[in-house]
């Protein structure tokens, strides 16, 4: 009897759980797989192509540098109630805060650009003209946001979240060699050595792991969310949950691309998506879908970011638990930003190509102080208290700060001057 | 019209009195922080002119 008591006791409070993690659930999650967006995907798709299996095991040590970075905002975002652009004009002052700003918006806008570059090239493969798909695409979110409540935005993006998944049985119906993925795993091996070309794909994919509008949308979605301290440990393990599920896509992408296309050179995983449909007709459709739905999750949460940053810097109410009468101009800043985006991937000749390359540029100006600020607001003992990062904390933070400033600022140079590192 | 600049005017004049003074104690460790920033983002500035230099000269 004793023990059918203790095992009811335990599933109840397993069960309780649960159910208060499910109410916590949402900002990790999201803006981590939301991470895996359009331009991430390609660089999956080009990494298994170029690399075979190779760099697995460097996406898996990729887990805990995404989560220690993005906890930190939780923490920031819970116990001052503040987004981190209002958490940066407060804390540095008005010169620093104009600065992260303006650079989020520019940075911002043109990933947006490059999420609907995605997503059109998604769904071109079916047939659906790129202005089609815009329009599509901007009723869509238009409609999950003027829901008027923050709880029906977030499931909605779960849901999107879950279609991220679709890479997986992709990955299962290509019949990789386990024994293979096995031993490129744990004994990579590079052909041409540690040369430039290697060092290239390391940086970008370390530079797709942490983007700089993450830090803003985290922070923020906590803090409309209304999470508070006692919050703080779900908020982590949302985080966590989400760094693995980002994570394991990344490496069924790899999988995928790394048994049919090794050898090919991938330039966008619209192409991938194409070429995979001439031998596996529906891994290659599952690919367009993933490409579809990593595009709009980033558009989701990229243009979110952006507005809840304006909101908080001027004034405005911006929070998706008011209507368009309570916020106009937080909902007016999230469509401009979303149509002048969506509208010149519809323009004849623009660009694309250059402002694709140019985010990564732009992003390395802004990232690198965001998460300078970042430490030094988790160092503020006045206003974080007991949530102030501890030494362990701030070594781990910093050497994973400091690593991604290096090699994001390489991929960046990389960008600019492409013969640099050979 | 400048009724309206204005209005813009002073609603950025009022944020950056708002922020005008940093919350964060300027200790030691964030004053360098701060200039090694400075001084890497003055650095990228010089790089990016230096690609523009070069795209335009060719």
């Amino acid at each position: 009897m004793n023990f059918f008591a203790k095992l009811y006791y335990r599933l109840r409070k397993g069960a309780k759980a649960i159910q208060l993690y499910l109410v916590i659930a949402g900002p990790g999650i999201v803006v981590m797989v939301a991470d895996n967006d359009a331009g991430g995907i390609t660089t999956y798709a080009a990494t298994g192509a170029k690399y075979g299996y190779n760099l697995i095991l460097f996406l898996v040590l990729l887990i805990p540098v995404a989560y220690y970075v993005q906890e930190m905002t939780v923490r920031l975002g819970a116990v001052t109630k503040r987004g981190h652009a209002e958490a940066i004009f407060s804390g540095f002052g008005a010169f620093w805060g104009w600065f992260s700003l303006i650079d989020l918006m520019i940075v911002d806008w043109m990933t947006l650009v490059t999420e609907f570059v995605g997503m059109t090239s998604a769904l071109e493969i079916f047939g659906i003209p790129g202005w089609l798909t815009v329009v599509l695409v901007i009723l869509l979110l238009g409609t999950i946001v003027l829901n008027g409540r923050y709880w029906t935005w977030e499931k909605i993006a779960l849901l999107f979240c879950a279609l991220n998944l679709v890479y997986i049985p992709g990955a299962f119906m290509v019949r990789p060699s386990m024994h293979q993925i096995l031993h490129e795993t744990f004994l990579p091996s590079f052909p041409g050595g540690f040369d430039g070309q290697l060092f290239f794909f390391l940086m970008a994919n370390i530079g797709t792991t942490i983007a700089p509008w993450m830090l803003f949308f985290q922070q923020s979605a906590v803090v409309d969310k209304g999470m508070l301290e006692k919050d703080i440990p779900w908020g982590k393990f949302d985080t966590w949950l989400g760094a693995v599920l980002t994570i394991i896509v990344a490496v069924f992408i790899v999988i995928v691309t790394g048994t049919v296309l090794r050898g090919v050179d991938i330039d966008s995983a619209a192409q991938a998506s194409a070429q995979l449909q001439e031998t596996h007709h529906w891994v290659g459709t599952f690919m367009a879908i993933g490409l579809f739905d990593a595009g709009l999750l980033g558009a989701i949460c990229i243009s979110l970011a952006s507005s809840w940053a304006f909101g908080e810097i001027f004034g405005w109410a911006h929070s998706l638990n008011t209507n368009i009468k309570e916020a106009p101009w937080f909902y007016a800043s999230y469509f401009i930003t979303l149509v002048t985006a969506g509208a010149v991937v519809l323009i004849p000749g623009a660009p694309l190509v250059l402002i694709t390359l140019f985010v990564q540029v732009i992003a390395v100006t802004l990232l690198p102080a965001a998460l300078v600020f970042l430490i030094l607001l988790l160092n503020d003992r006045e206003h974080m208290g007991e949530y102030a990062n501890s030494t362990l904390q701030n070594l781990i933070g910093g050497t994973i700060v400091l690593l991604i400033i290096v090699l994001s600022t390489l991929y960046g140079v990389s960008v600019l001057f492409p013969t640099l590192f050979g | 019209m400048i009724r309206s600049i204005s209005r813009v005017v002073r609603k950025f004049r009022s944020i950056n009195q708002r922020y005008a003074t940093p919350r964060i104690a300027m200790s030691p460790a964030v004053r360098v922080s701060l200039l090694v920033l400075r001084v890497y983002l003055v650095l990228l500035v010089f790089l990016l002119l230096y690609k523009f230099a070069t795209l335009v000269g060719k």
